[in-house]
């Protein structure tokens, strides 16, 4: 049986949100949203409903809602526009150590242009720990970014309380928080954790790629990233990607009824590790405990085992996994989140991430299961020889 | 009857386009970066997308980055060149009609400390190779000057100004985004070193768009992040979008010399009608170096080209005041502007965009609305001709 159980790196869109996207891309409702004619008034309708449901899915009001071509270019934005729109008071920026490469490689750039950019540790877990955080802020800190939930071990963060050591602390300093990974499974309420930019990504949640968005507290202030006619606010000008953001619109209308599933998901990723670490002897999970998890990634090491082996092996069979991030798994060899929990590098060759939905079903589990003890041993047994 | 005349803001999406995406919006629904059949299946259409792009530009694969449209293709330009030959110089020049995507994007830059060039144009919205070659310097990185303006359809001499910027040792990039479909766009006959294209505008997806880079140019990144686009632009790759672009392209170039000779017949009927039915029109931009496709006016006697247009709409025609990305505001048209057009002149603007679904019939039809609405409106607003 086929299992894709590779969620955290992209879904499959949901029928209903390519049939909305459909909608808008076949006959004549093909308008430019800033043309003032009525073509252009009803795609500027589709674009505010569908703002709308976004907003919904974050409990916050549609105009704090940006969209962008993507989870990546929303990060970049909210790190890059934030910090170069605060150089003046202050140069100094803290990413954990366990971010996306989106936030990674951006704050790297703001490196070179003269920012202070430090990486907060984390625990065995994958935890930022509000105090190891607290000592770090300074009084010229600007920017702090931490993911709530991270895409290789599934790690729930503790933002809300990391958001308040760096408010009591640096009230001016803007936190930004990657919920990509967070949105629908979890509740994402970033008025309420009082956090000032929060990233969500469309093809994370059965919704299209090419289309994400940035929230943005009112009152902050941005620098954009790309430039030009006006659109969204002057925050990210370009004529909108009208289908695109009318499937991410479906898509977060249709996560709402996410969080139902949440406990679901949470017990087929429980037996996905518990079957597998009770049959595959040298075999751990890597990461967070249960309390301190996401409900649907698991990562899982096997002794003697090189992950990307295993992925391909899985694949054979139908099932499919990956090493760890797709973003970095083109280029790296070793991942940087493994690192920064203290795995040593006999674990970290032999990780392997399974992430699931809640359009994931039981035989799915079962059969990556039996799919992962099989090729384990095959494995083993062609290198015994 | 609804007359569609905007097809410079946006053209309807192709149906062997939709066809296209379709199956990389359902089956075929990997990440491009996954290691797995599903991750390689998307890999592979995006890697044929991008053969088949590079092919109709007459480049290689490899010059081509996807982005997710034509502002940021634009932006990506000028300051992942600005960025990465910043300690070679820090001079760059633009046309005062670029859009607004390079001019705003230009003036960004001017405040992190490059020099900026805003090259005048002439009456008809033409750079005068003359004038870039004064302004050229030691220092200058960059030009960036498009192929056809998109308010007024005024063709640039292109491969002219290439060589200048080239015989001065800057690169030199275009916005094609108005030509592709209307004009020939060969990136080595254009001797550009930088070209930006954006589906949209030629029957393909929103939301997607290609930067041409010629090889051996560095190119600061704009977005950061994943290894994508070879590291040039990170991001999940919008695959569907993509491989639309790509055969909105195929179509696009496979029809182009019939499609515009089509265009211009009907842009010079629709020309001359309102020049001849609407007492106080005038042409904007250049009598004949001007996109097949695109015709352009302003109106005397204190017309409003806001009014205008909602006039037109009601009367079931679609139309522009000039650039879909700053129409909204109450702005006269910089473009005009910089023709030399006075400030109520550059208010009355009307574009006129067509495309390849325009027929005869619709031409005609608009030159029985417009002279109509146009006097409406000057009797409304008690407005006369000097």
């Amino acid at each position: 049986m086929r299992a894709y159980l590779d969620h955290s790196a992209t879904t499959p869109p949901d029928p209903r949100v390519v049939e909305a996207m459909v909608e808008v891309m076949e006959g004549d409702q093909f308008g430019n949203p800033s043309s003032l004619h009525a073509l252009g008034l009803e795609a500027e309708r589709r674009v505010e409903e569908a703002r709308r449901q976004v907003a919904r899915l974050v409990e916050a009001a549609p105009e704090e809602i940006t969209f962008t071509s993507g989870g990546t270019e929303a990060n970049n934005l909210a790190v890059l526009g934030g910090a170069r729109a605060l150089a003046r008071r202050g140069r100094h920026v803290l990413v954990s150590a366990v971010e996306h490469p989106s936030v990674r490689e951006a704050a790297r750039r703001l490196a070179d242009e003269g920012f202070e950019v430090e990486e907060i540790p984390v625990d065995r877990e994958g935890r930022v720990l509000p105090e190891v955080l607290a000592e770090r802020v300074r009084p010229d800190t600007v920017l702090v970014s931490v993911m709530r939930v991270n895409n290789e071990v599934g790690t729930l963060q503790p933002v809300e309380d990391l958001i308040r050591v760096v408010k009591e602390r640096r009230p001016e300093a803007l936190f930004h928080v990657d919920a990509v990974q967070a949105v629908g499974l979890t509740r994402v309420t970033p008025r309420a954790w009082g956090c000032d930019l929060l990233t969500v990504s469309a093809h994370k949640i059965h919704g299209p790629k090419g289309v994400g968005a940035l929230w943005v507290r009112p009152g902050v202030h941005l620098i954009p990233l790309v430039w030009g006619g006006g659109q969204e606010r002057d925050l990210r000008p370009g004529t909108e990607n009208v289908p695109g953001i009318v499937g991410f619109g479906r898509a977060a209308e249709l996560a709402l009824a996410w969080r139902e599933e949440a406990e679901r998901v949470r017990a087929l990723r429980r037996r996905l590790e518990e079957e597998i670490l009770r049959r595959v002897p040298g075999a751990r999970r890597l990461g967070p405990e249960d309390d301190h998890a996401a409900p649907h990634i698991l990562n899982l090491a096997f002794e003697g085992i090189r992950g990307e082996v295993l992925v391909h092996a899985l694949e054979a069979e139908g099932v499919y996994v990956s090493t760890g991030s797709a973003c970095s798994s083109r280029r790296q060899a070793t991942s940087h989140v493994l690192v920064a929990l203290g795995e040593p590098e006999r674990w970290r060759e032999g990780a392997i991430r399974l992430s699931l939905s809640p359009k994931t079903q039981e035989a799915e589990v079962e059969a990556a299961i039996e799919a992962v003890v099989r090729q384990v041993e095959a494995l083993r047994a062609l290198m015994g020889e | 009857m609804r007359i569609y005349m905007d097809h410079a803001a946006t053209t309807p999406l192709r149906h062997e386009v939709l066809e296209a995406m379709l199956p990389y919006l359902t089956q075929v629904y990997g990440n491009a970066s996954s290691f797995h059949a599903e991750g390689q299946a998307a890999r592979h259409a995006l890697d044929g997308a991008r053969a088949t792009v590079a092919g109709l530009l007459g480049c290689k694969p490899g010059e081509i980055l996807f982005t997710s449209g034509g502002s940021e293709a634009n932006t990506t330009a000028l300051v992942g060149i600005a960025w990465a030959y910043r300690h070679r110089g820090r001079h760059l020049v633009v046309s005062r009609v670029e859009h607004p995507s390079v001019l705003e994007t230009a003036r960004f830059l001017a405040q992190q400390g490059f020099r900026v060039t805003e090259l005048p144009v002439d009456e008809t919205g033409r750079v005068a190779p003359e004038a870039l070659a004064q302004v050229l310097d030691d220092e200058t990185l960059l030009v960036s000057i498009q192929m056809a303006n998109n308010e007024v359809g005024t063709l640039q001499p292109v491969a002219e100004l290439a060589r200048l910027a080239h015989a001065a040792g800057a690169f030199f990039h275009t916005d094609a985004v108005q030509a592709a479909g209307q004009l020939p766009v060969d990136v080595r006959a254009l001797g550009c070193d930088l070209l930006t294209l954006s589906a949209h505008k030629f029957g393909g997806p929103k939301g997607a768009g290609v930067l041409y880079v010629r090889q051996g140019v560095e190119l600061a990144r704009l977005i950061h992040g994943g290894g994508q686009e070879r590291s040039r632009r990170a991001g999940t790759e919008n695959v569907a979008g993509v491989v639309g672009l790509a055969r909105a392209l195929e179509l696009a170039v496979q029809e182009r010399a019939q499609v515009a000779s089509r265009l211009e017949v009907l842009r010079d009927r629709l020309i001359a009608g309102v020049l001849e039915a609407v007492p106080g029109a005038r042409l904007t931009g250049h009598p004949s170096q001007r996109l097949p496709g695109l015709a352009s006016f302003v109106f005397e006697g204190g017309i409003d080209g806001e009014s205008l247009l909602m006039r037109l709409d009601l009367e079931g025609v679609a139309a522009s005041s000039g650039s879909a990305c700053t129409s909204g505001s109450l702005e006269p048209s910089p473009v005009l502007l910089a023709c030399g057009l006075p400030v109520e002149l550059a208010r009355s603007g009307l574009r006129l965009s067509l495309g390849t679904a325009t027929t005869e019939a619709e031409v005609a039809r608009v030159l029985e609305i417009l002279p109509r609405t146009v006097a409406q409106l000057r009797k409304v607003h008690g407005a006369s001709l000097a």
